[in-house]
C-alpha cells in the first residue's frame, strides 16, 4: 500500500490530507480517474472500482471512508461505466468529511468504497414519471430518470436548486427527459421557486402522473409527499439517514415506515413517500448536528485530517465530522 | 500407540492434584479498569499456568474435548504445560483450534469444556480458557508460528465474512492445500470480533496477529466486498471460477422492541453503539471522526442480558456514564452472558436491574431520550426457550431517568446473500439451511455456517460450524460428490 504514500507526497493537498495509516490488508485500491467540479462546493469524481462499477443500478449508493481516522459517509452514484470499470460519484461539501473529499483531485485515492448499496430502484413502464432533483439529490435522481426513460416511460424532469451556480447535470437531465423543468430559488436562472410549484402546476394543468420520483433536501421531499398525498399519485422519495456500515448490521439508518422501523441500507432507500415519518428523519439526522458544525469550523481554522495527539484511550468530547445526511 | 501404555508426565498423584486450589487469573483491578479499555485479564505467569495444568485429572474419557464445539484436544496440551513445553502445546491446540488467543479470552467455557470437567464435581474446573490463552501468547511472544508446508490443490475457495467462522474455514482449508480467498463487507478484517467485542476483552492486536498468521499461511483476503451486493455467489463460481463457496456473513439485522419512542435521539442498536467504538473509534475524537454522543456524567442503560448487552454497558462505564444499568427482563439464572464478564460487571459497579423491562422511551419533547419507563416483572411458567417466563407485576411502572438507551436484544437474519442468490434455501425466520453434519446449503458448492444459519450464537460455535464445513467442504472438493 505504498502507493497511497507516494501518491499523496506528489499531491498538493498533501498538507490537507496528511499521514494515511498504511495498512497491509489486501485491500482493493479506489483511485481517482478524474475530478472535477460541477457547481461550487459540488464535485464530480470518477473513481476507479471494477466491483461496484459492474453491479451498480439506478438508485443505489455507495459509503465511503477517505483514511485511516475517517469516519464512514454514504455517498450518491450518479453513473457508471461497467466496461471501463469506473463509477461516478458526486459530492457535496457539507461537514468536514465531504469538505476534505471535495479537496481531493485526479489521482489521489480513497482509502475505501464499498457498494453498490441498497435496493436499486423499481424501474418499469409506469407511464408518466416525475422525477424531481433537489440540489445535489439531481445526481442520485439521474440515473433513475435515465432508466425510466429506457424503460418506455415519459419522463417529466424537474430540478431545482438555490440559484444559477448550483443547478447540476441541466444536460444530463435534459437528454433523457421528455421535458426538463429548472427552478432556482432566488430566479437567478430558469424560473423563480421551489420544484414543489413546478409539481402543483402539472397537476393543476390535469397531466396524467403516473409516478413522482423524488430526491433531494428532506424538506423538500415531505412537501412533495404532502402535494400528491392529496392527489393520491404514488411518490418514491429516496432517504438519507445517517449510516454507518451500509449492510444492515448497525441499525444506525433506521427510518420510520407506517410507524415501523426500517433500515434505509436494505430495505431503502427509496421508499413509498405517503408511509413515510419525515419528522423522526430530521430529527435523527440532527444527532449529531451541534458537535459536527463545531467540527467543521475547527477542520476550516485548520484543515487537517488528524489530530496532533494519537493518544486518548479516554473518552474525549465526541465530536463528529460530517454531515451525513446533507449527501443525497 | 496405545494412550493407555503412555505414562503421564504429571508428577502429582491423583488425590494431590484435587488439593491445587485453581489458579486466580490476574487481573487489573476493577476501580482502575473501570476507566480504561485495557483489557480486564492480564493472563498466567508460565508458573501459574503450569501450576493450573497440574489439577488435570487426565480422564481416560475427556468430556472437555467432547464439549468443544471444535474438539480441542485439552489433556494432550496439558500435559504438554506441565513439562513446560508451552510451543508444543500450542501446536497440539491448533490442530483443532486455528483461533486460540481469541477462543482463550471469549469462549463461554463453562457451557463447554469446563462445564463437565471432572474437577467441578469436588472443586473448580481446571482452567482451560486461561491455559489456552497463555499458549497461545506464549507462542506469540516467541514469534514462532509454524507455516504448514503444503501441496497445492488447484482447487479455489470463497469464504464470505471473515468473522470467526469464515477464519476457521479459511485457516482449515489453507492447510489442505486449497486456494482461499475471504470477503468482508467492512473495511476491517475480523467481523464481530473487531466491531462486536471490545478491547478489554478481546485486544484488536490480538486479531491483527492471527490474520497476519494466516496470510503468512497463504489465506487472502479482500475488503469492502458486501457479497450480494458488491458480487454475487453465483457470479464468484462461475466467473471468478471458485469451486466453493462458504457463507460465514453473521447474525444481521439488530431486533428492536417496537415500543413507543424507540426512535428517539440516545436510542442505539447495540451493534451501532459497539461499532462505533470498537471499529470507528468515535470516542477517539479527535484523531478519529466518526461521531457518538458523549457519555461523560451521563445516565445510560442496556437492555438485554447476553454478551453483547455487557460489552456496551462496560463500554459505557469507561466512557465516563454516571451510572450504567443492565435492564434484562428475566433473573440472574437466565442471563445468557457469560459467567466471567457478569462477575467482572459487577465488580465494575453497573448497576443489574433484573426481571425489569422497558414498556416506553420518553422524550424531553424535542426527539431526544430522557428517560425509560420500565415495569418489574416476575417468573411464570417455563417458555419455548425453557426458561420460566417473564410476566409483568401490576402497578409496578417506574421512570429511570436516561440520556442512551441500548438495545441488546438480538438480531433478525441479514437477507442480503438469500436474497441475491436463486435457490439457496432458508428457514421461516430467514436463516440459510444448512445441513449440521456437513454445513451444506440447497445450493451445490455452497456451504454456511455460524450466525447467519442458527441465529445469534457464540464465537466458538460459529468457529465449530466453521470446522466441520471446512471438513465438508474438503470432502467435496476431493470426491466431487455432493
Amino acid at each position: 500500500m505504498t502507493a497511497i504514500t507516494a501518491c499523496f507526497d506528489s499531491s498538493e493537498h498533501n498538507h490537507l490530507v496528511g499521514n494515511f495509516a498504511i495498512l497491509d490488508r489486501g485491500e482493493p485500491v479506489f483511485k481517482i480517474i478524474h475530478a472535477q467540479f460541477l457547481a461550487p462546493g459540488i464535485k464530480r469524481f470518477v473513481i476507479d472500482a471494477p466491483r461496484i462499477a459492474r453491479k451498480q443500478k439506478p438508485g443505489q449508493f455507495v459509503i465511503l471512508r477517505i483514511y485511516e481516522e475517517g469516519e464512514r459517509i454514504p455517498v450518491t452514484i450518479e453513473n457508471s461505466d461497467p466496461e471501463r470499470g469506473t463509477i461516478n460519484i458526486v459530492v457535496q461539501s457539507a461537514g468536514k468529511t465531504t469538505h476534505l473529499l471535495n479537496s481531493l483531485n485526479t489521482g489521489d485515492q480513497i482509502l475505501d468504497v464499498v457498494g453498490p448499496l441498497g435496493k436499486p430502484s423499481e424501474i418499469a413502464n409506469y407511464g408518466t414519471v416525475v422525477v424531481v432533483g433537489g440540489g445535489v439529490g439531481t445526481a442520485m435522481a439521474y440515473p433513475t430518470a435515465a432508466a425510466l426513460k429506457r424503460a418506455g416511460n415519459r419522463v417529466l424532469s424537474i430540478v431545482g436548486a438555490r440559484n444559477k451556480e448550483l443547478v447540476i447535470l441541466e444536460r444530463e437531465m435534459r437528454d433523457v427527459s421528455d421535458a426538463l423543468m429548472i427552478t432556482t430559488d432566488d430566479g437567478s436562472y430558469a424560473d423563480k421557486g421551489f420544484v414543489t410549484d413546478k409539481l402543483r402546476q402539472l397537476i393543476q394543468n390535469g397531466t396524467r402522473i403516473d409516478l413522482v420520483v423524488a430526491v433531494g433536501p428532506i424538506v423538500m421531499m415531505k412537501a412533495i409527499a404532502e402535494m400528491t398525498r392529496k392527489e393520491n399519485i404514488h411518490t418514491v422519495v429516496s432517504l438519507n439517514p445517517i449510516m454507518i456500515d451500509g449492510t444492515g448490521m448497525c441499525g444506525g439508518c433506521r427510518v420510520l415506515i407506517d410507524g415501523k422501523s426500517e433500515f434505509a441500507c436494505v430495505d431503502g432507500p427509496e421508499f413509498d413517500a405517503h408511509r413515510v415519518d419525515f419528522a423522526v428523519l430530521v430529527q435523527r439526522n440532527s444527532m449529531y448536528r451541534d458537535a459536527e458544525q463545531r467540527s467543521l469550523a475547527e477542520f476550516q481554522r485548520a484543515p487537517k485530517t488528524q489530530a496532533s495527539s494519537q493518544e486518548g484511550e479516554h473518552a474525549c468530547a465526541s465530536i463528529p465530522a460530517g454531515r451525513q445526511g446533507d449527501q443525497r | 500407540m496405545s494412550p493407555t501404555a503412555k505414562k503421564s508426565q504429571n508428577p502429582l498423584p491423583m488425590k494431590e492434584r484435587i488439593k491445587v486450589p485453581r489458579q486466580l487469573m490476574p487481573e487489573q483491578a476493577a476501580e482502575e479498569r473501570a476507566h480504561n479499555f485495557t483489557e480486564v485479564n492480564l493472563g498466567y505467569s508460565p508458573e501459574l499456568a503450569q501450576q493450573e495444568a497440574l489439577r488435570c485429572l487426565e480422564c481416560a474419557k475427556p468430556t472437555c474435548t467432547v464439549n468443544c464445539p471444535v474438539g480441542v484436544k485439552v489433556k494432550e496440551f496439558v500435559e504438554l504445560i506441565v513439562i513446560g513445553d508451552f510451543l508444543g502445546a500450542a501446536a497440539k491446540i491448533r490442530e483443532d483450534n486455528v483461533l486460540p488467543a481469541i477462543t482463550g479470552r471469549v469462549c463461554p467455557q463453562e457451557d463447554h469444556c469446563e462445564g463437565k470437567c471432572l474437577l467441578s464435581k469436588k472443586v473448580k474446573p481446571l482452567g482451560i480458557g486461561y491455559l489456552e490463552r497463555f499458549v497461545a501468547d506464549y507462542e506469540k511472544r516467541m514469534g514462532t508460528h509454524v507455516v504448514p508446508n503444503v501441496q497445492p490443490t488447484g482447487k479455489k475457495v470463497a469464504v464470505v465474512g471473515s468473522g470467526p467462522s469464515g477464519l476457521t474455514v479459511a485457516g482449515d482449508l489453507i492447510q489442505k492445500g486449497h486456494k482461499v480467498r475471504v470477503f468482508e463487507a467492512l473495511h476491517e478484517l475480523g467481523g464481530v470480533l473487531v466491531y462486536g467485542i471490545p478491547e478489554f476483552r478481546l485486544p484488536k492486536q490480538i486479531i491483527r496477529e492471527q490474520l497476519d498468521y494466516m496470510r503468512e499461511m497463504g489465506v487472502e483476503f479482500e475488503t469492502d466486498v458486501v457479497v450480494g451486493r458488491t458480487v454475487t455467489i453465483d457470479e464468484l463460481m462461475n466467473e471468478e471460477s471458485y469451486d466453493a463457496v462458504y457463507i460465514g456473513t453473521g447474525a444481521g439485522l439488530p431486533q428492536f422492541m417496537n415500543i413507543p419512542g424507540e426512535h428517539l435521539n440516545g436510542v442505539y442498536s447495540a451493534n451501532e453503539f459497539l461499532t462505533r467504538i470498537n471499529l470507528m473509534k468515535a470516542y477517539k475524537f479527535p484523531t478519529y471522526d466518526e461521531p457518538m454522543l458523549d457519555l461523560k456524567g451521563k445516565d445510560v442503560a442496556v437492555i438485554g442480558g447476553g454478551n453483547t448487552a455487557l460489552d456496551a454497558i462496560r463500554s459505557a462505564l469507561r466512557l465516563g456514564a454516571r451510572k450504567a444499568y443492565v435492564i434484562y427482563r428475566r433473573s440472574d439464572a437466565e442471563m445468557p452472558a457469560r459467567a466471567e464478564e457478569v462477575h467482572h460487571a459487577r465488580q465494575e459497579g453497573i448497576d443489574f436491574q433484573m426481571l425489569t423491562a422497558p414498556v416506553e422511551f420518553l422524550s424531553d419533547g424535542k426527539g431526544w431520550l430522557i428517560a425509560a419507563r420500565c415495569v418489574r416483572m416476575e417468573l411464570g411458567e417455563p417458555d419455548a426457550s425453557g426458561r420460566r417466563r417473564p410476566v409483568p407485576m401490576k402497578g409496578s411502572e417506574f421512570d429511570l431517568p436516561l440520556s442512551v438507551a441500548v438495545i441488546a436484544i438480538g438480531t433478525s437474519a441479514n437477507p442480503i446473500v438469500q436474497s441475491t442468490t436463486p435457490g439457496l434455501g432458508t428457514n421461516k425466520r430467514g436463516y440459510i439451511q444448512a445441513t449440521e453434519e456437513t454445513q451444506r446449503t440447497t445450493r451445490k458448492g455452497v456451504f454456511a455456517g455460524g450466525d447467519i444459519v442458527t441465529g445469534s450464537a457464540t464465537v466458538i460455535l460459529a468457529m465449530g460450524a466453521g470446522r466441520r464445513a471446512a471438513k465438508s467442504i474438503h470432502e467435496y472438493l476431493t470426491t466431487g460428490e455432493w
